[in-house]
This record gives structure tokens, C-alpha cells and sequence, in this order.
């Protein structure tokens, strides 16, 4: 049976976080938006926002910010998701699997190098 | 095809576990500026029920809103734009001897029901409830949220107050704390789960 997690070992992480804040985060603030609309759930988006979830556990990245926001109205481009970081324009990627979650967290999030071929081009 | 036929055609061929219904109304509840959410799933083998509701304190609607949510199709009034989730729901859920039931009183909020015959043969599996949880949790953390899931008496309440309290300005999104919120949701479910 998978133990039961307390809240005195939370406070032990909080403190660690804090400690750890100082020390490492991206550059600048960074905040990634997921489209969690009916269309962006049919279309994979939770699982979508799970890899980025889950690279930034196992990257350990400090300092990333993480929305959700309804349907954007481009519903055969989900799941959508959109980057902004600094004070850099947001960008705007459609038809992001899990891998390419992964691939924008690392390139862009982490590198600063938007993923010019998955963006969604402006109209 | 019609593009919105297509539309229903991936929507009902992609939402195939109850998990991923469930975050499809929690976020109806977001966008009704909720400020208190309650994710309830119960299974009773022994009565072979499976029943979830979605609770909150968000805007709420009218009568005429209620009906174009549950059956967009029927109604005449088209001024506010509804979703297919919620239809999907409880086509699915009558089908499987169960039903879909919304109260909703403007002002004051919403409660979505939805029960199954357990073991009814195209009941879709609950899914991954952890995951959906985790993320509703991490990505909207100005509400307070409540899960709570039940099977066979036993349960596993998680309510994020008193992890908040103790996180103070800390943010979920912090490697760390995604990992304790992960496997706590993670744990609290596979305690208690039934594994057929």
C-alpha cells in the first residue's frame, strides 16, 4: 500500500523550495497556458499538460507558471498551448502532443528558442 | 461531413473515461467563477452504482440555460454558445441505466450529477482520476478544491486548504510540491481503488 503523504514532509519541501527559488529559475518569468476547452480535452489536453507537469518535475524547474483557459476558438488546432516568457510576446503552438510538450518545455521554456514549426501563425 | 458533425464524432470517440468528463465540468465550474469546487466519486459495487457529481458556488444558471447545456439540440434559445460535453455525459450515462441531473440556482451556484450501472457493459472506465485532479489542482490554485472519492465505504478526501496553508506563498507549480501533490492524490486513489 503506497504510503500516505504528511503534511510535516510538505512543509520540509516548501522550505526546500524556498531555499532552491533563490538559487535556480528560468529565465525570467515564464508562464505556460493550456487550452482545457471540451475541444482541448477530446483532443489530448490533459495529457498534454501532464508532460509539461511532468518535465518540470523531473527538470526541476523553478519559477514556471501554469494556467489553464477555456476554448480559444480554434478547435481543430488543439491542444493548444501558449509560452510566454520575460517580457517576450506570447507564442502560440497548435497540435501539441505529449512529445512536442516536452520539446517546447525544453526549447523554449528552458533554452529560450521558440519552436518556430509549431506555432500557429498569426492572422 | 459538416465540420460540426466531425466535431461530435472526435469528441464522442475521444472521451472515453469519466476522468476526463469530469475535468470537461470542472471547468464549466471555473468559468462560472467559482470559488469552491467538490469532486465526488462514488463506486458501490454491492448496489452496482457509480456515481460522481461536480459541486460549486460559481454564477449558476437559469431554467433555459440548464436545458440548452443538457440537450443543445431541442431547445430554441441561441444566444449563449454551450459546449457538447455535458450532452455527451448523459447520453452516455442513460445508456448505461443511469442518468445526468443539474440543480442550478443563479447566484448561488451549480451541482451536476451523474450515476451508472456499475457493471453495465459500456460504462466507460473511470480513468485517470489522479492526473485529472493533479492538474485541475495545480492549474487553478484561487480555487479551493475539494475531492473526494468513495468505493465501497471507504474513502479518500482530499481537500487543499490545509496544504495551501502550510505551502503559504510557495507556488504548486514547484518541482517539489508537484511531486507531494502527485503522489498523494496518486496514493490516496490506489488505496482504495477496486482493481477488477
Amino acid at each position: 500500500m503506497p504510503a500516505v503523504k504528511s503534511l510535516d514532509e510538505l512543509k520540509r519541501l516548501k522550505e526546500d523550495a524556498i531555499a532552491k527559488r533563490n538559487a535556480k529559475t528560468t529565465a525570467g518569468t515564464v508562464q505556460v497556458t493550456v487550452a482545457m476547452g471540451t475541444c482541448g480535452i477530446a483532443a489530448g489536453a490533459r495529457e498534454t499538460m501532464r508532460a509539461i507537469l511532468d518535465t518540470i518535475e523531473t527538470e526541476g524547474l523553478s519559477g514556471v507558471v501554469i494556467k489553464q483557459t477555456g476554448c480559444i476558438g480554434l478547435c481543430e488546432l488543439e491542444p493548444i498551448i501558449q509560452v510566454e516568457v520575460g517580457g517576450a510576446p506570447k507564442v502560440t503552438y497548435g497540435k501539441v502532443s505529449v512529445d512536442q510538450a516536452k520539446l517546447i518545455m525544453k526549447e523554449h521554456v528552458v533554452g529560450g528558442h521558440v519552436v518556430t514549426e509549431l506555432v500557429i501563425p498569426a492572422k | 461531413m459538416p465540420l460540426a458533425s466531425g466535431l461530435l464524432l472526435l469528441t464522442v470517440d475521444s472521451m472515453r473515461e469519466l476522468a476526463l468528463h469530469l475535468l470537461d465540468i470542472a471547468e464549466n465550474s471555473v468559468a462560472a467563477d467559482a470559488r469552491d469546487i467538490v469532486i465526488a466519486v462514488d463506486e458501490d459495487p454491492k448496489k452496482d452504482r457509480l456515481k460522481m457529481s461536480v459541486e460549486d458556488n460559481g454564477k449558476g444558471m437559469d431554467e433555459d440555460m440548464v436545458a440548452r447545456v443538457t440537450d443543445p439540440f431541442v431547445t430554441s434559445r441561441t444566444t449563449r454558445k454551450v459546449g457538447l460535453g455535458i450532452p455527451l455525459l448523459k447520453a452516455a450515462a442513460e445508456a448505461c441505466k443511469g442518468y445526468l441531473r443539474i440543480n442550478s440556482a443563479l447566484g448561488k451556484g451549480t451541482r451536476l450529477e451523474v450515476e451508472f450501472q456499475r457493471s453495465h457493459i459500456d460504462r466507460m472506465p473511470l480513468g485517470d482520476l489522479a492526473g485529472t485532479w493533479f492538474e485541475l489542482l495545480v492549474a487553478w490554485p484561487q480555487i479551493h478544491w475539494i475531492f473526494q472519492y468513495r468505493v465501497n465505504g471507504n474513502e479518500f478526501l482530499f481537500d487543499d486548504a490545509p496544504v495551501k496553508q502550510e505551502l503559504g506563498g510557495v507556488s504548486l507549480s514547484e518541482p517539489a510540491i508537484l511531486t507531494y501533490l502527485r503522489e498523494t492524490l496518486q496514493a490516496g486513489i490506489k488505496n482504495i481503488e477496486i482493481t477488477d
